[in-house]
């Protein structure tokens, strides 16, 4: 199993976000063999996209990362140095405390890696009713410094989002490196001892299955019941709900289908299964990313192709203005495809 | 080599090819010539896959299995990547061709029992 290195430390190009984008702009969509996404938007009368009600700020912590996956839309990893200072989390508390946003969801990287992730946690609980954590499950077995994390993010009633892309330790380590899954159920099984994925716990444990290749994710609910009986006979563990997410064609998901001579089928394989139904859920519309630095963005994904929201919102949390953000019209690319195929794809799963 | 004939240009043909794994995608095109048969087809085709007493995932492996049986590029690209969304593994996937090549070898060699009938018949 060859190891996974950043696009940033391999010096590769599409480590820079105007590359992915240029590439995405070109090929099949510049020569018409394709449709762009917004002509599509247009065909089904939703250009411009629009916001509904600010319900989250999904928060990026930084890029570093214990793990480096193979198919990461960050290109996190260890070397990975940008991270989230404790003033612009300041900022984001200063936010969600005046506009009643109901969720902060907290990604990376390992969001855990931030040495102020506790901080952050404590100081933003008393205003939100739900903190999400994008936790690897790994990084409490990563060393000691993260071995209290499983009790004080039961603690601070934390809902984990934790992606475990099978149920087994060889799909799982090929997309996200060797022993992966073997650290995964333990870590599983510590947070089922805290009462996590349990009923009546009140301790949320959800999982993320990404398609560990150039395909999109089976039906949602027919993979969770798989996973259930599984983890359930096997491992004695349980869990919540399962998260199907598409896997978009940006950075090292794109480089891998670059290099395997994917990409083309795959994106008409997204854009073919273009469901003008899952546009009514796109996390666009009901969250906002917030860059390490600071910069909002209208997803997460648009933040790691630097696609700066509209020019005429505020641009960065220090300014955040609620009435012109709702106001927005969401930047778009061809990686959107990814998040309308099928039954549509979210940070919460299948949306249709 | 690339033809370009009027009647078939936005079909992009590859005459003298007999297979384009392409030509997959244009499945649906079948409707050009007959959309009435071809929705009920689609219709169909598509509640045969949905769960029913058999899973998704366990239609999917018949269907793999079956189109090696009747040896469908077509069918066999999209039941492998259909297998491959429900985390079917390369042994359970081959086992599944070895299910459909052992009824297609059972089958040929359970008519030798005719053979033998006509041997055991006309032969002193």
């Amino acid at each position: 199993m060859a190891l996974t290195k950043t696009l940033q430390s391999r010096s590769s190009d599409l480590s820079k976000p105007e590359s992915q984008v240029e590439f995405l702009s070109s090929g099949i969509f510049s020569d018409g063999k394709a449709p762009i996404f917004r002509n599509l938007l247009d065909d089904h009368s939703s250009f411009p996209l629009k916001p509904n009600t600010l319900e989250v700020l999904q928060v990026n912590l930084g890029y570093m990362c214990n793990q480096t996956c193979k198919h990461c839309h960050v290109d996190a990893g260890p070397d990975r140095t940008e991270i989230m200072t404790k003033q612009t989390m300041q900022s984001c508390i200063d936010v969600i405390k005046s506009n009643n946003i109901e969720t902060i969801d907290l990604t990376g990287g390992a969001p855990e890696m931030n040495p102020n992730f506790k901080w952050f946690v404590e100081h933003a609980r008393p205003y939100v009713n739900e903190i999400i954590v994008r936790s690897n499950l790994t990084i409490i077995e990563a060393n000691k410094t993260y071995n209290e994390l499983p009790v004080f993010i039961a603690k601070n009633k934390i809902r984990l989002v934790s992606s475990l892309p099978f149920y087994n330790a060889d799909k799982t380590d090929r997309q996200r490196g060797k022993g992966v899954f073997d650290k995964s159920i333990n870590a599983l099984r510590k947070l089922n001892n805290l009462g996590y994925g349990k009923p009546e716990s009140g301790l949320t444990i959800d999982l993320v299955y990404n398609p560990t290749g150039a395909f999109l994710p089976a039906p949602q609910l027919s993979l969770e019941k798989e996973f259930k009986k599984v983890l359930k006979e096997e491992f004695d563990i349980c869990f919540n709900q399962l998260f199907c997410i598409t896997n978009l064609p940006i950075s090292r998901f794109l480089d891998y289908l670059i290099q395997t001579e994917n990409y083309e089928d795959y994106m008409f394989k997204l854009i073919e299964s273009f469901n003008p139904e899952a546009l009514d859920g796109v996390m666009c519309k009901s969250t906002l990313s917030v860059g390490w630095n600071g910069t909002l963005y209208d997803c997460d994904f648009n933040q790691m192709l630097d696609l700066k929201i509209d020019p005429n919102s505020p641009q960065s949390i220090s300014s955040f203005n609620i009435d012109t953000l709702k106001n927005r019209v969401i930047n778009t690319s061809q990686h959107c495809f990814g998040c309308t195929a099928g039954a549509g794809s979210s940070c919460q799963g299948s949306l249709v | 080599m690339l033809v370009s004939i009027s009647k078939n240009r936005k079909f992009n043909i590859r005459m003298g090819v007999y297979y384009e794994s392409n030509d997959l995608r244009k499945f649906g095109k079948i409707a050009d010539y007959d959309k009435e048969l071809a929705d009920k087809f689609f219709d169909w085709y598509g509640a045969v896959f949905e769960e029913g007493a058999l899973t998704a995932r366990e239609k999917a492996l018949i269907a793999l299995g079956v189109s090696h049986a009747v040896q469908c590029p077509y069918c066999i690209d999209a039941y492998t990547e259909e297998s491959l969304k429900f985390g079917i593994n390369k042994e359970q996937m081959m086992e599944a061709v070895h299910v459909a090549s052992a009824i297609r070898g059972g089958a040929s060699l359970v008519h030798s029992v005719q053979m033998m009938n006509k041997v055991n018949k006309q032969e002193m």
